[in-house]
């Protein structure tokens, strides 16, 4: 290390369940370089000052959305977070806000996967197809809908930034919003009926108060708060015109 | 996959209300602060006498005047109620029904004597 090597200090909040009554914070003194990321920083820690350290990461470039804590409070990616921007204060690396902490900044996603699984996440198609019938054709303008909506990485900032999701966790929250529209606009699905009961019940959008938080945060524009929005106007149509259509698509 | 039984929320309603009364709130409130509390009492752009008693009589007995009067009352107290029941919420008040219906039963009950009072004061 050279002379003029600078040291950050990195404020981690710790938690062992096996040992631990609670969380905790435990600062670490971590020698950094420009170029150098929260994440890399938490690396460091874990290689050379404490080995249990617990974090999650896998690509380091923003794509597989695993890196995800709250970095001086604010729900980050912290591969994509530099510790130069917080030189020479301290910063503050915690796990991400309203989820249960499995092991430091570890969380436990699993209310997340059931919600992902009950959105049913892929394509039901609007009839049957044959091979021989080729591939499905889309215009622009059909692939525009939902684009946008598809490029989520699951990386759960959203809800982290969620007030309403951190006061009632049956929420379905921003992200499976996101992606239950993102399938039901796309030109090649018929699902939409099934999917609307999620929507239009007690744990569906109008849980929503508007905030906003939730598309700011979000490292992939991919805007779930707008998606929460249409969907507010969609169930609503549907409520109140569902005596009118035949199938209502809700119970 | 978790089996759950979903209960259709009754929240469209509500909604429904809230977003009519922030429409017309953001429509006409301004206006209606600057006519009340502006023009007529400082006889600014409209004559003193905008609001005298005989003039806003036969508003509230015209019939469209009546339906004004009654969609700004009705909707703008929805609007406010649904406001001040999330935002209960959001400050970690969770009084559940007992919130619900008291901010909503005060915004039924201002829809009602408004109700009452316009059809009272005749056609
Ligand atoms: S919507 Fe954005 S913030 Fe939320 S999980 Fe997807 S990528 Fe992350
Ligand atoms: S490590 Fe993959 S998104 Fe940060």
């Amino acid at each position: 290390m050279s002379e003029k090597q600078k040291i950050i200090e990195i404020e981690v909040l710790r938690y062992h369940p096996e040992k631990d009554k609670e969380p905790h914070k435990q600062v670490f003194e971590v020698p950094f370089t420009d170029d150098m990321s929260v994440l890399q920083g938490v690396q460091y820690i874990k290689d050379y000052l404490d080995g249990s350290l617990s974090f999650r990461w896998s690509c380091r470039m923003a794509i597989c959305g695993s890196c995800g804590m709250m970095i001086n409070g604010e729900p980050s990616l912290s591969c994509q977070t530099f510790l130069r921007d917080y030189y020479p204060a301290r910063v503050r690396v915690e796990a991400l806000s309203h989820f249960p902490i499995e092991r430091d900044l570890v969380i436990n996603m699993e209310g997340f996967i059931e919600k992902l699984e009950s959105i049913q996440p892929y394509i039901i198609p609007r009839e049957t197809r044959t091979l021989a019938q080729g591939e499905y054709l889309q215009t622009p303008e059909q692939l525009d809908a939902y684009e946008q909506f598809s490029s989520c990485i699951n990386c759960l900032l959203c809800y982290a930034a969620c007030p309403q999701f951190g006061l009632n966790s049956n929420f379905i929250g921003p992200a499976a919003t996101a992606l239950l529209h993102r399938y039901n606009v796309d030109s090649r699905d018929g699902g939409k009926s099934q999917r609307m009961e999620l929507i239009n019940s007690e744990e569906g959008v109008f849980n929503c108060t508007a905030v906003g938080y939730c598309s700011e945060v979000c490292p992939k524009h991919v805007d779930p708060a707008n998606a929460v929005n249409q969907n507010k106007t969609n169930s609503a149509a549907d409520y109140f015109l569902r005596f009118l259509t035949p199938k209502g698509g809700a119970k | 996959m978790k089996q759950r039984t979903l209960k259709r929320s009754n929240a469209p309603i509500f909604w429904a209300l809230f977003g009519a009364g922030g429409m017309l709130s953001a429509l006409f409130g301004p206006m209606l602060v600057f006519i009340t509390g502006i023009a007529v009492p400082l006889a600014v752009v409209l004559p003193a006498d905008t609001m005298s008693y005989p003039h806003m009589l036969a508003f509230a007995q015209n019939i469209i005047g009546k339906g004004f009067i009654f969609a700004i009352i009705a909707l703008f107290l929805w609007h406010a109620a649904h406001r001040i029941f999330h935002s209960l919420h959001d400050i970690g008040i969770h009084a559940g029904t007992g919130a619900k219906l008291l901010c909503y039963g005060l915004a039924m009950l201002g829809t009602l004597i408004a109700a009452y009072a316009l059809l009272a004061i005749g056609f």
